[in-house]
């Protein structure tokens, strides 16, 4: 199947030079490449202007609620452990209103990728804070700058159990492209930040274009190098920025566990005699 | 008629729920139909349980009045419940008139536990109330299984230690199981084909979640624990949108965290059966009592206009056989399809018919023609609802306004297209509930004098109802609102009761919403469900 038989044909509405569009184009020549069909995959998206891509994806898709996406996309893999599951979420979709899901999800490794598209600012309501904004973002709720600081998500992710945890740029399109073909491969939860760039509300490209890299013979598997190279920019200063697979490791997973033993037709009414039995 | 009353009583840990059932278990042998009242503070060691049993030779469903019989392990029990009963203490505890057992000497001269002392006192309540050896012995090893002989000897020291002072009547019926309310939704969503059950703990609805979770192992049925309320019913829509039948179970607080997710679901139409078991609020209130505190908010819950059907058991038959067809009508409708419980009707055990072959309604299956759209607009309403993988075909479910594809719109005409599917299903579904007894009448079912109710005040009220000769009719389905089936039922009635277990009249608020308006209103916000006597009196007092 080819790319653009991804594509469906909702119109788009997303700001020109937005980074959106090279993570929408990105995940349909990846999914393309991987040989997967539409029906066999589930997009799952929160709300915000990243979350249209469900829309705009011709594949099976769940537009959820803001920071449900991945609860929703939990239950999904849970339900047909066979579909593939893209879980695209933004930094105030994952970050803030639904952190929580975030860190389970990382916690129980369910064999998901989730995509947060970080542009570090609410677009679709028009430029607040995110919980990834740079110290003293003036928005239009923080007219005087936040009074509060960056977290580091993938500390977050790495701290919560994440199996595999990666950083790419939406002006980094190759780079994208190999982070999104291993995330999906990946068995267990995928976490794959994209620094995103915000046409509109924050538009950051100069700061990411001189301060990305991608670390030569880094391997994921090495914990400790993982550790530093995760820390090395916490989303405040002005410190280089690693793209690539950061950290992975093998794990079981979340539906591994859950489903072992599950397979086959329930017999409900041997269930409910044997119930009433020891009653 | 046989109608007898037991209480036993004692601090939490003492193994009061369980002496309790031990006793109902006895009195299921001896024949009769049993019912269970539980009463326990939110704590875990201390304060004062008591468990209060009613046996009769008719059903029943609610505790009659003050107990004749008193087993007490404290102090407490003897001062709060034994006068005018024959009272059964530990004589080493506690001080009283009447059978005092030496039961802390006999647990320690027999090397039990200290929580086997409401064995031995159980033991003295059989030969108190003339209940042979052998039934005694038969419930002992039914409940205690491989721990049989010790619990049974120390049983039988009780047993010798007391003296006959009256007799409850051996009947030849077979006992039914005792099942809780929660066991019967249980059950009852197995049945109506569920394959996951989704909660996180909340009393009075955590038993549902034990007894799924109890049942499932070593068998297909999934059931989860997530972090929150939020994702509880978000992970359900999950479950359900990959094609697994499932439901939800919380109470108030937990529910309220729900409510997105409950819009979620009748935007989306992504079919969900949750569980509500009310408990008395506002906020954390008193979780371990009841209420019918909640049922505006159900019917009212989620943002926005959409169909949905809430559904009140009032006995532990109802509960299995009506969440077994919201399971069914979640399915077929593609609604969130709610079963509105309490603690009453939850946690208190009673003798109950259960058939585990329970007819199902059968689903009508549409197959799609051509190219699927998820929300293809049908004159009843109702899309053909198909889980991915569908060969050749995407699934698009939006919590947005959508077209027929699932994809966002603001187009004026297609939002309007949208709204109005959901209603025409809204209309689909009243039409079908019409083959659906939505309520029942019990009593004297000609009297001028009607008491309205619902849920678990239902069987109280249809005492009182064949005590003082007045019709008792009790919603079961309360939305879509029955009314062409409640308008039957009311011809020749004068004089409407409405009693409910809330402060602002929530069932006599709906029933005027549609034109019937009640003469006279009984609540209780007690958290305690309304005893016999107690709610005849009411009812004397607000009769013409």
């Amino acid at each position: 199947m080819k790319g653009a038989e991804f594509i469906s044909r909702a119109q788009n509405t997303w700001c020109p030079g937005c980074g959106n569009f090279v993570i929408q184009h990105t995940m349909k020549d990846v999914l393309a490449g991987l040989g997967l069909l539409p029906e066999e995959v589930v997009v799952v998206s929160g709300i915000g202007c990243h979350a249209k891509i469900a829309d705009y994806m011709q594949t099976n898709s769940f537009y959820t609620i803001h920071g449900r996406g991945i609860p929703v996309a939990t239950g999904i893999h849970l339900g047909n452990p066979d579909l593939t599951v893209i879980c695209s979420a933004g930094d105030g979709d994952a970050y803030a209103e639904g952190l929580d899901h975030l860190i389970f999800a990382a916690k129980r490794n369910v064999d998901i990728t989730v995509i947060i598209h970080d542009n570090r600012v609410y677009g679709l309501t028009t430029g607040q804070y995110t919980p990834t904004s740079p110290p003293g973002f003036s928005g239009k709720s923080t007219p005087d700058g936040t009074h509060e600081d960056p977290f580091n998500p993938l500390e977050l992710m790495l701290a919560s159990g994440a199996t595999f945890i990666a950083r790419s740029y939406s002006r980094d399109k190759k780079g994208m492209a190999e982070v999104l073909k291993r995330a999906i491969r990946h068995k267990g939860f995928s976490f794959v930040e994209v620094l995103q760039v915000c046409a509109s509300f924050y538009d950051a490209h100069l700061c990411y274009d001189e301060h990305i890299y991608t670390p030569e013979r880094h391997d994921p598997f090495d914990r400790d190098s993982a550790d530093r190279l995760i820390r090395e920019w916490n989303y405040a200063g002005e410190g280089a920025i690693p793209l690539g697979v950061l950290y992975e490791r093998d794990a079981p997973t979340f539906g591994e566990r859950v489903l072992a033993g599950k397979e086959g037709e329930i017999d409900r009414t041997g269930i409910i005699e044997r119930a009433l039995g020891k009653r | 008629m046989n109608d007898y009353s037991i209480s036993i009583g004692g601090q939490a840990g003492e193994g009061i729920n369980k002496a309790g059932l031990l006793i109902g278990r006895l009195l299921g042998l001896l024949g009769y139909h049993v019912y269970m009242y539980y009463d326990y503070p939110s704590l875990i060691r201390g304060g004062h349980n008591y468990a209060m049993l009613r046996c009769a030779d008719h059903e029943i469903g609610a505790v009659s009045g003050k107990p004749d019989i008193v087993c007490a392990l404290d102090q407490e029990t003897v001062n709060r419940h034994g006068e005018g009963a024959i009272l059964i203490y530990d004589a080493d505890v506690a001080k009283g008139e009447g059978i005092g057992v030496p039961a802390t000497t006999i647990i320690r001269e027999e090397g039990g536990a200290p929580i086997a002392r409401n064995t031995v006192l159980i033991g003295a309540f059989c030969r108190a109330a003339g209940i042979p050896p052998e039934i005694l012995g038969d419930a002992i090893k039914k409940e205690f299984g491989s721990r049989t002989d010790e619990n049974l000897r120390l049983a039988l020291r009780g047993y010798h230690a007391a003296e006959e002072r009256m007799q409850i009547p051996v009947r030849t019926n077979d006992p039914l199981p005792l099942l809780a309310g929660n066991d019967a939704i249980a059950l009852g969503l197995i049945r109506g084909g569920l394959d996951a059950y989704v909660s996180y703990p909340m009393t009075p609805s955590s038993s549902i979640l034990h007894t799924m979770a109890d049942l499932a192992q070593g068998t297909p049925l999934l059931v989860l624990h997530p972090e929150n309320e939020i994702a509880v019913i978000t992970m359900a829509l999950g479950l359900s949108y990959a094609g697994k039948r499932v439901a939800v179970g919380t109470s108030g607080g937990g529910f309220c965290l729900m409510n997105e997710g409950v819009s979620l679901a009748g935007m989306a139409e992504q079919p969900v059966v949750i569980v509500m078991a009310m408990r008395p609020g506002p906020s954390t209130g008193m979780p371990t009592y009841s209420s019918q505190g909640d049922l505006s908010f159900v019917l009212h819950a989620g943002h926005g206009e959409f169909p949905r059907i809430v559904i009140a058991p009032g006995t532990t038959e109802e509960a299995y056989e009506w969440s077994a067809r919201a399971m069914h009508l979640a399915w077929q409708f593609q609604v969130p399809v709610f079963v509105l419980s309490d603690k009453n009707l939850g946690e208190h055990p009673k003798s109950t018919r259960v058939d585990p072959e329970f007819p199902m309604p059968v689903a009508s299956v549409r197959s799609p023609r051509g190219r699927y759209a998820r929300y293809f607009n049908t004159p009843d309403g109702i899309s053909p609802f198909y889980p991915p993988p569908l060969s050749g075909n995407v699934v698009k479910v939006n919590s947005y306004t959508h077209d027929d594809d699932g994809i966002t719109t603001e187009d004026p005409n297609l939002a309007a297209a949208n709204a109005v599917k959901l209603i025409r299903k809204g209309a689909t579904i009243e039409n079908e509930m019409a083959y659906y007894g939505c309520l029942r009448v019990d009593g004297a079912e000609d009297a001028s004098t009607a008491l309205i109710c619902f849920g678990s005040t239902g069987e109280a009220c249809r005492e009182i109802g064949e005590r003082l000769s007045l019709r008792v009719i009790r919603m079961i389905v309360l939305e879509p609102f029955p009314l062409a089936q409640l308008s039957d039922v009311l011809a020749g009635v004068e004089e409407m009761i409405v009693v409910e277990e809330n402060a602002t009249g929530q069932l006599d608020s709906l029933l005027r919403g549609y034109g019937i308006i009640a003469d006279r209103r009984i609540s209780n916000v007690s958290g305690r469900p309304f005893r016999l006597d107690e709610l005849e009196l009411k009812v004397k007092g607000v009769m013409q």
